[in-house]
């Protein structure tokens, strides 16, 4: 009789065991992968961009470069009437002093991203730097036209920002 | 005319009263945490009874759901050409809203009907006033250890949902009407946000707390107003459990997804 009520009793603890692992689980994924929640630091660094306007960015949006996404918009604020966005890049990508930030569109419906074009210098941005040369969106045209049209060697210290 | 003004008063009385005797159960049953018995084993089996065997109906609820989500959102988003934002659609509806909503229901109609009849049988055969007796707390004794349980279970429930709704979503989603499986998984890495997931969190632990409040209490004052204690009294009492229930998570649903917004 007691080897029976045993048996019972370790059924009902296998029971819960799985269920609570099961759940568990489920709620981790929910918060880790889905809900992007940290606990371990982070692999990420942040850079500054500052923008003569972010119409349509959402935080959160992507931050790509030559299409491959190497981090997040984390804060849109307002600063001197420029918008400021703090961008957090994946510690393995290293950006150029000069790259070039610009806002951009996914597709014709989709969500804006940022795009981050290679610079050519040798000095690499830190935590906490500002990207210099910014474009706003919808002048994506000005951009392609400075980029064909030289420009990139001259550091362009006089576009931008 | 004037026995129908008494009447309404009667009404007001009563309601008053009854809401009155509610509040008082509600903080005798939270009371419970801090009192006597303190035993895991009944909230185990508890979490037995309300989790682990809410699991299967959960999760054919959460299949079918994510299915048909994405198969109406799928007809939808096909107008305008952004089959893309499914994964999102069906994820968010789930995570914010339906989740939470689903899994309070099942487990209203699962195990708070029964829960309710439980307590409301053991009130017409005395054995509440029995424990009375015996200097034990009732409401320590019944009502705390199931609160604990559904507060323990609701939110992995809750998770579970999500989690198997989603992967629903995909099957008819992906495998069945073409969408690319990484605009699907890559919609919902990007759209959802801890804010939603902690949403859905916080929802599922204010229904677990109405959930046993509302059946433990309908069960625990079974026939007591009506001064008879006959089984229909424990049927009906049931019945209005599960009703009230449902309604009041409805409704606080609306009322916390505006707060929380």
């Amino acid at each position: 009789m007691k080897r029976v009520l045993d048996m019972e009793k370790r059924r009902l603890e296998l029971g819960v065991g799985i269920f609570l692992i099961i759940g568990l689980a489920c709620l981790a994924y929910l918060s880790f992968k889905l809900g992007d929640v940290r606990l371990f630091g982070g692999s990420d660094y942040a850079v500054y961009a500052k923008f003569s306007s972010v119409a349509g960015l959402k935080d959160r949006a992507t931050v790509m470069q030559a299409g491959v996404p190497i981090g997040q918009v984390r804060s849109i604020t307002l600063e001197n009437g420029q918008a400021l966005v703090r961008l957090e890049i994946n510690r393995q990508v290293r950006l150029e002093e000069d790259v070039i930030a610009s806002i951009r569109t996914m597709g014709i419906l989709g969500d804006k991203y940022v795009s981050l074009s290679p610079g050519a210098s040798e000095e690499y941005l830190g935590p906490g730097d500002f990207i210099m040369q910014t474009e706003p969106p919808l002048d994506i045209e000005g951009l392609l036209g400075r980029f064909v049209f030289g420009g990139i060697d001259d550091g362009g210290d006089d576009w931008g920002l | 005319m004037l026995r129908l003004v008494e009447a309404l008063g009667a009404w007001g009385m009563r309601t008053v009263w009854g809401l009155g005797r509610m509040g008082i159960f509600f903080f005798l049953m939270m009371r419970g945490f801090f009192h006597p018995p303190k035993k895991y084993r009944p909230v185990l089996k508890q979490v037995h009874f309300i989790g682990t065997k809410s699991f299967f109906v959960i999760a054919f609820t959460a299949a079918f759901t994510g299915m048909v989500l994405a198969l109406q959102g799928y007809y939808t988003l096909s107008k305008f050409g952004s089959e893309g934002l499914l994964g999102s659609a069906v994820a968010l509806s789930l995570i914010r809203e339906l989740g939470p909503v689903l899994t309070a229901l099942m487990v209203t109609g699962r195990a708070g009907s029964a829960m309710c009849a439980e307590i409301g049988i053991m009130r017409i055969e005395e054995q509440i006033d029995a424990l009375e007796c015996m200097a034990i707390d009732p409401h320590a004794y019944l009502v705390t250890p199931r609160v604990i349980a559904a507060l323990i279970a609701l939110p992995l429930l809750t998770a579970f949902c999500n989690v198997v709704g989603i992967f629903g979503g995909y099957l008819i989603g992906v495998e069945l009407l073409g969408v690319s499986a990484g605009a699907y998984m890559d919609g919902i890495y990007t759209s959802v946000a801890w804010n939603d997931v902690h949403m859905g969190i916080v929802k599922s632990i204010c229904f677990a707390v109405l959930i046993i409040w509302i059946c433990t209490y309908k069960g625990f004052y079974t026939g007591v107003d009506e001064g008879n204690f006959g089984p229909e009294e424990v049927s009906r009492a049931t019945t209005q459990a599960v009703v009230f229930a449902s309604i009041s998570i409805l409704m606080s649903d609306y009322i916390l997804t505006s707060i929380l917004m």
